[in-house]
């Protein structure tokens, strides 16, 4: 490998050459002979130069201490096979690299395993330890170790020297931040890497001459209270406790580790950072070396070296293109050099050709190699956000060593609107309900039905308990609310309640968590933020206030692993807790169903063709509309991932040998749990990756070790690193993949290619026919991926790691300290929900659709969704305007029809399943006006509401075309769907509304009858009936006693009293049934006591009686009350009942006239009828009364009957008042 | 009426142990007039039900029981006009209506063959004139009529209250020309859980954005908001989302503690009514 770079540095070949031979195309074509000659000889380390190339860079780099979050991630592996899997590239190139760095290269290699040598990352452990040193690893892994700050031992041992040597390997104390990449051993004995975290020394035998093992990706979440990674809790940690406890002898050790190299440390060490801190604070003393372009070392050597690199950034050969630019900004804000123990290193004028002397001899050969790299990547820059911009295009050292570079930077960030903002939204909402899902109608059974109800409340009440609690130290989930929400689980017992709570949590887990902070925003088919829509501005305002004062969040670094930060940590930890295999199953089904739909959703096709000011204003909406498919594809994914490979995460490491194989002979076996490789060769195929890789990629970063060994994974992966390859960024062709577009891809899947369950050598070993990738070629004429869809809001949406670059320019400039500018959480962007759901319509009708078709093709995009809105729409409302004109209609029929039929059939009204039936079969064959009704409804409202959405300008014959399309459409679509389901909805309605009357045929028949209202001015200013009954119920225990002798109630108040209970009586505002019922029965228990002469009256105790005249009025009163204004039944027969007859037997001397005055007007008034009367005295007579009261009582009875009989009806006042039911509902 | 806590537990003060009668509330009255009759008479109320609650078990027991009914027995035998059941209520710090059942049931395990079910004692009590016994009919009336907080007219006038209440709420929702769904709306359409109203369009009230509304005609005070807050309004807020309560008459002021989540208290139909402008400026 060396020799290649040596050869380049002695100008044998040229970088373009070097280049082409790397990437393995039309190798030859153009390359000198001598060229040929020299590279061919190499080939068969083709492979292995980019790992070694970017390796070197790093190991030549790790005298520099950079200041900013702890670096690189994942570094690609070269040269070793798939795990487990025997063989490998030949190991030619230890001998390449041996030339370099004998003494370290003899010894390391030797020693080497195959597998161990994969990685110059991999721990001093030797291959013996190796399966016990990456369990270890992975139990580490489960817990984020405090930071980088705990492992970050600067110039401890011996840092780099001039020539390596076994006993003095270069400084890898410092490989965090620059981890060697590939190949390279940093040691003498190989070390197994892990990606994910930086491995701590474990092995006590490890001494300090050994250096340190790289670790090869950022620490796992630097804030672990808060936003709890994936990784260190349950989900890959699930049943640790081993790892646990290694994990606490790893810190011991890790102590000790640092205790000695502490006190062996020359220079100062830096302070641990606090936990939650990605950011090292440096302590005084440490002085900016200022960086001059005069004092670069060897300008040739670094120019070729940097352009080598950049070509191989440029063509993809890198893993990661942000990571080789973090790196990159990392070099041009160094701020010094480890001084080195012995200075005695000159450059000796042979070195320079070679690779002998170090790469990076002072700060200003660090500054000026970034600058030559970032000037080979302006395109990239340009492109970053505007802060980014600014910040670099303020860089001193930039200006200095580039005033060309700082000049088009300046250029761009004054021209870029790429401002990327952080809106905090506001808290969580829930989803609301609907009817046409949620109500019982959706359900098996009642009890379903209210389970759901009651789980529905439960869990909001969890989440609001989290709300509450989760930022909480020492709060857990688990114990806080597992109990709880296995509770509620375990209520879910009928299939269709699972579904129904899924669809629950999906939809919550939408709303809350579209973007990555976990806030809300619009979602995606809700309606628009109410909030957003009131005094948006203001608000706009408050969250960017909120916005400064928040500390953003980290995101861990440029390769951070698969997280779930803010809300999605809720729902993460409500599916492990729950842990329910059902729950699980219908979440997946739920998860890959949504996805695909979302996936196949018809976004818009942008015409590039259309003018000016209007497709600016569509594109802005389609931008948005495309992020927030996008955005919810990701988070969909993601859980789909996270729950579809639960089972298969564990804390263990990957298996080797024959017991890899056969777990990959039972996992090949198992289908996928969504068909992910297919719409993936599909979303290729229609130029839609722009879609579809980013939210494959969240999918797949939750794949557990085995997955990328299956066949059918390690398809995709493949289809993955072709697209990689394919995707360079300088190419911009006609019909090509959008800048940003490109960006995106580059970005999501390099990250991807950091995680640590996919083998490192993956990247590398991968044979790339670069030019091979061919997008098919029936690939539509412009696809997504040719449309601007991505814009750097959605980029640093998804991914928020970019802003790690930003964040290291600003730590430049602030010193260390200051704010970190991170950009993590985004404007979720708000789209109009309605369109989003607007289908391609079914277009059925031949020719005729052909013509449509062709119609929209040469009009603006905005025409054709309009259309197809408005369509949707019409036929939508035209079934809700048949429901509740016809059906409703229908639904009254059958009810007259019922009564028809109870009254003829008597009460009973025969079998109700048979009335049904009888009702089906007259009622549903007027289904059939359905459709001429919708077709009419469309016809009539269709062509208003389209144009009321078109510009004014468009065309008479395009609107007229327009319109009748879309009538067309929404007939079609209305008239499909009444005639499939008329008959079914009408049943349903009937049914219904039959059994509703069956129901209101038992108790309460005084609430069905006919009422009257209040009369027309009527205002509504009557004593309220709660009143009344309260007043009443006063006088009533007056007069029952026991009372103070001072209690009793004026004549004057009686009256009153009665009076105010015909006004209320007359406004039927407020009275409600069982009120009056309770006032008619007060009203009668009032008559009662009149009669009985037992109202206390107030006055001079010799007047405590109230008049027989005045008692009469109020009698007369309540009769005319009783007659006139109550509208429902008064129990009047109660008058007679012995117990109120009785009353009368207290009084002395006894006074019967007013029993008799009252019986007679209750004849005459027709309240009671005689014979009903002369049953109920006949009845006093059964009971027990005193002897003279007992004959005083025949003598009225007698008196009573004597006289003459009138001619009346003999009703009672119920009947009366009440109609025939019948009647009442035939009118109605 | 908004209370603060230390308002409330005041009033709560001079309610312990006092029957729930006519004169009871008379004299409350006369202890606080600067408060509305209505919320001293609902805070009376709820506090007495929250005494009886902590209490209802002792007067349960079959020993209980027992021995009320003997008195009973004995004092009506001794004279039978006598407020017998009402004072025994009253002496044992038991709700006379409640004590009235109690007998009423007991009276009837002994006289009927078979135990009364529950429907025929409420018809009882509802209309004593349908007890067999003159002498227990008109006891039981006595219990019901003086009893202010417990019994089917007592029971009565709280639903009509709160009916009342609702109508009111909605003639002031007609006149803010505010459209809404009622609960009997709601029902029909399959709602699981329903408010009195849904507003068809949002409004906001003191910067809180109200989608629904529930009226309640009685005092907000603990124990009630809680077991509302539970049974109701943070359902409401689960499918509706964020919504007003108006307690008609008063609540604790600290109880007003929800409002960014969601749940906005009022003791009277909010003045400032924030409603979305369809104009374009």
């Amino acid at each position: 490998m060396a020799a290649v770079l040596e050869s380049l540095l002695r100008e044998e070949v040229s970088v373009a050459a070097v280049v082409r031979w790397i990437a393995g195309s039309t190798q030859g074509s153009k390359d000198n002979p001598g060229e040929a000659a020299v590279l061919s000889s190499l080939r068969p380390l083709r492979k292995e130069f980019v790992p070694f190339l970017l390796n070197f860079l790093r190991e030549q780099s790790s005298r520099v201490l950079p200041q900013g979050p702890p670096t690189p991630a994942k570094a690609p592996g070269a040269s070793a096979a798939l795990p487990g899997r025997p063989g490998g590239p030949p190991r030619g190139s230890r001998g390449a690299r041996s030339q370099l760095f004998p003494p370290t290269e003899a010894l390391s290699t030797a020693a080497e395993s195959p597998v161990a040598r994969r990685g110059g990352r991999r721990r001093v452990l030797g291959p013996a330890r190796e399966r016990g040193g990456r369990s270890l690893e992975e139990g580490v892994s489960g817990e984020s170790l405090p930071g980088a700050g705990s492992r970050r031992l600067r110039g401890s041992g011996s840092p780099s020297r001039p020539s390596l040597t076994l006993s003095d390997p270069p400084n890898l104390s410092n490989l965090e931040e620059f981890p060697p990449v590939g190949s390279v051993p940093p040691g003498p004995t190989g070390t197994k890497p892990s990606r994910r975290i930086n491995p701590t020394p474990v092995s006590e035998e490890r001494s300090l001459s050994k250096p340190k093992t790289c670790f090869t990706s950022p620490p796992i979440s630097c804030a672990p209270s808060s936003q709890p990674s994936v990784l260190d809790t349950r989900p890959w940690g699930l049943g640790l406790p081993p790892g646990c406890r290694s994990l606490q002898e790893e810190r011991e050790m890790l102590r000790k580790e640092r205790s000695k190299q502490l006190q062996q440390s020359p220079t100062p060490t830096y302070p641990t950072p606090e936990l939650g801190s990605p950011l090292p604070s440096r302590t005084g003393g440490l002085t900016d070396e200022p960086a001059d372009p005069a004092r670069v070392s060897s300008r040739q050597r670094l120019q070729l070296v940097a352009l080598v690199y950049s070509s191989c950034i440029a063509e993809n050969l890198v893993p990661n293109l942000f990571l080789e630019l973090f790196f990159v900004f990392q070099l041009l804000t160094a701020r010094r050099m480890v001084t080195t123990k012995d200075n005695d290193f000159e450059l000796s004028p042979g070195a320079l050709d070679s690779l002998e002397s170090p790469l990076f001899q002072s700060i200003h050969d660090c500054v000026f190699f970034a600058v030559q790299v970032l000037e080979c990547h302006f395109q990239v820059l340009s492109n970053l956000d505007k802060g980014t911009l600014k910040l670099l295009a303020e860089n001193e050292r930039l200006l200095c060593f580039s005033p060309a570079l700082q000049g088009r930077l300046r250029a761009a960030y004054e021209g870029s609107v790429a401002k990327v903002s952080l809106v905090m939204p506001p808290s969580a909402q829930a989803v609301s309900f609907q009817p046409e899902t949620d109500n019982r109608a959706n359900f098996s059974s009642d009890r379903a039905f209210h389970t759901f109800k009651k789980q529905r409340d439960v869990f909001y009440e969890v989440l609001r308990e989290w709300e509450d609690h989760h930022e909480e130290p020492g709060w857990d989930f688990e114990k806080g609310l597992g109990s709880r929400i296995r509770a509620m689980m375990g209520q879910l017992s009928a299939a269709c309640s699972h579904s129904h709570f899924v669809r629950l949590f999906q939809k919550q887990l939408l709303q809350m968590c579209q973007s990555p902070g976990g806030a809300g925003g619009t979602v995606l088919g809700e309606a628009p933020d109410v909030l957003s829509m009131l005094g948006a501005d203001k608000l706009g305002r408050l969250w960017r206030l909120q916005e400064r004062l928040v500390t953003p969040q980290s995101s861990g670094g440029p390769c951070p692993p698969p997280t779930f930060p803010g809300c999605q940590g809720f729902f993460r930890d409500f599916i492990l807790s729950a842990s329910s295999f059902q729950f699980n199953q219908h979440l997946m089904d739920s998860l890959s169903l949504k996805i695909q739909e979302l996936n196949g959703l018809a976004l818009p096709q942008h015409e590039p063709s259309d003018e000016d000011g209007e497709s600016d204003v569509d594109w802005q909406g389609e931008r948005r509309q495309f992020a927030v498919v996008l955005l919810s594809l990701r988070l969909l994914a993601k859980f789909l991932g996270f729950v579809a490979f639960l089972p298969y995460r564990g804390p263990e490491p990957p298996p080797t040998g024959e017991l890899q194989d056969s777990i990959l002979a039972l996992r090949s076996q198992v289908p996928p749990v969504l068909d992910v490789r297919t719409l993936l060769k599909r979303g290729l195929q229609a130029r839609r990756a722009v879609l579809t890789v980013p939210w494959l990629v969240e999918f797949l970063s939750f794949a557990d070790h085995v997955v990328p060994l299956l066949d059918y994974y390690r398809g995709i992966f493949t289809l993955l690193l072709r697209l990689h390859r394919s995707l360079v960024l300088s190419q911009e062709n006609e019909g090509k993949m959008c800048f940003l577009n490109k960006l995106l891809l580059l970005a999501v899947l390099g990250w991807l290619f950091q995680i640590p369950t996919v083998p490192e050598d993956l990247f590398f070993l991968e044979e790339g026919p670069s030019d091979a990738f061919e997008m098919d070629t029936v690939a539509p004429e412009h696809g997504l991926d040719s449309m601007p869809v991505v814009d750097q809001q959605l980029l640093y949406t998804c991914c928020p790691y970019i802003g790690e670059l930003r964040k290291l320019l600003a730590l430049w400039v602030s010193g260390s300290s200051g704010r970190s500018g991170g950009f993590v959480r985004k404007i979720t962007p708000t789209t109009t929900t309605s369109s989003l759901g607007a289908q391609p319509p079914q277009t059925s009708q031949g020719l005729q659709a052909q013509l449509a078709q062709a119609f929209f093709h040469n009009q603006p995009p905005s025409l054709r969704r309009t259309v197809e809105f408005v369509a949707e729409r019409i036929g939508s409302n035209c079934v809700k305007h048949i429901k509740a004109t016809l059906v409703a209609d229908l639904v009254r029929q059958a009810e007259s029809l019922l009564q028809e039929q109870l009254v003829t059939q008597g009460e009973e009204g025969g079998d109700p399943a048979q009335l049904l039936e009888i009702l089906y079969s007259r009622l549903c064959p007027h289904g059939a006006q359905a459709l001429a009704l919708g077709r009419e409804f469309c016809q009539r409202k269709s062509p208003g509401a389209v144009r009321a959405l078109l510009p004014e300008e468009t065309p008479a014959a395009v609107l007229s075309s327009a319109e009748n399309i879309a009538v067309g459409l929404a007939t079609e679509k209305a008239c499909a769907w009444l005639s499939a389901n008329i008959t079914a909805l009408i049943r349903r309605e009937v049914k219904a509304a039959v059994s509703r009357t069956l129901r209101a045929q038992g108790p309460e028949p005084a609430a069905r009858g006919e009422r009257r209202g209040c009369s027309r001015a009527c205002e509504h200013h009557a004593p309220l009936p709660s009143h009344l009954i309260s007043e009443i119920k006063d006088v009533l225990s007056l007069a029952v006693g026991p009372r103070d002798p001072d209690e009793g109630v004026s004549p004057e108040h009686l009256e009153q009293l009665v009076g105010q209970l015909g006004q209320t009586l007359q406004c039927r505002q407020f009275l409600c049934p069982p009120a009056e019922q309770h006032l008619a029965k007060c009203s009668v228990e009032l008559a009662s006591l009149l009669v009985a002469d037992q109202i206390p009256i107030l006055g001079p105790p010799a007047q405590h009686r109230l008049e027989r005249g005045q008692a009469r009025r109020l009698l007369h009163m309540l009769l005319s009350l009783w007659k006139e204004d109550f509208q429902g039944p008064v129990p009047l027969q109660l008058l007679l009942s012995p117990r109120n007859v009785g009353l009368l037997a207290d009084t002395r001397p006894r006074e019967w006239d007013l029993l008799l005055f009252l019986l007679r007007e209750l004849v005459e008034k027709g309240l009671m009828g005689r014979m009903e009367i002369e049953a109920c005295l006949g009845s006093l007579h059964q009971a027990q009364w005193p002897r003279d009261f007992a004959e005083e009582l025949a003598t009225l009875s007698n008196l009573f009957l004597a006289e003459p009989h009138l001619p009346e009806p003999q009703l009672r006042a119920c009947e009366l008042v009440q109609p025939n039911r019948g009647t009442v509902l035939a009118q109605s | 009426m908004i209370l603060t806590k230390a308002q409330y537990d005041e009033i709560a003060q001079c309610l312990v142990s006092v029957p729930p009668t006519r004169q009871s509330l008379r004299k409350l009255k006369q202890r606080f007039p600067s408060q509305s009759q209505a919320t001293l008479l609902s805070i009376f109320s709820q506090e007495y039900q929250k005494h009886i609650k902590r209490t209802h078990a002792k007067h349960h027991t079959s020993e209980a029981i027992e021995s009320y009914y003997q008195r009973y027995l004995n004092g009506v035998v001794k004279n039978g006009a006598a407020p017998v059941l009402l004072d025994l209520a009253n002496e044992v710090d038991y709700a006379p209506s409640l004590m009235a059942r109690l007998i009423l049931e007991r009276f009837l395990q002994e006289h009927e063959e078979t135990p009364p079910s529950k429907t025929v004692i409420n018809s009882m009590l509802r209309d004593p004139s349908q007890i067999p016994d003159g002498v227990l009919a008109n006891q039981v009336y006595q219990c019901i009529v003086n009893d202010c907080c417990y019994g089917p007219l007592v029971d009565c006038i709280k639903h009509a209250i709160g009916h009342e209440h609702e109508v009111l709420l909605r003639d002031m929702l007609l006149e803010k020309n505010l459209s809404f769904l009622d609960e009997d709306q709601l029902r029909a359409k399959g709602y699981d859980k329903t408010p009195d109203f849904i507003l068809q369009v949002p409004v906001a009230v003191e910067g809180h954005i109200i989608h629904w509304i529930e009226s309640k005609a009685s005092f907000g005070d603990e124990c009630s908001h809680h077991a509302y807050l539970h049974d109701q309004f943070w359902s409401y807020w689960n499918r509706f989302g964020p919504g007003l309560v108006i307690y008609w008459y008063g609540f604790i002021q600290e109880l007003d503690c929800n409002r960014e989540r969601g749940i906005l208290l009022k003791a009277c139909f909010p003045t400032n009514i924030v409603t979305l402008c369809h104009s374009v400026a």
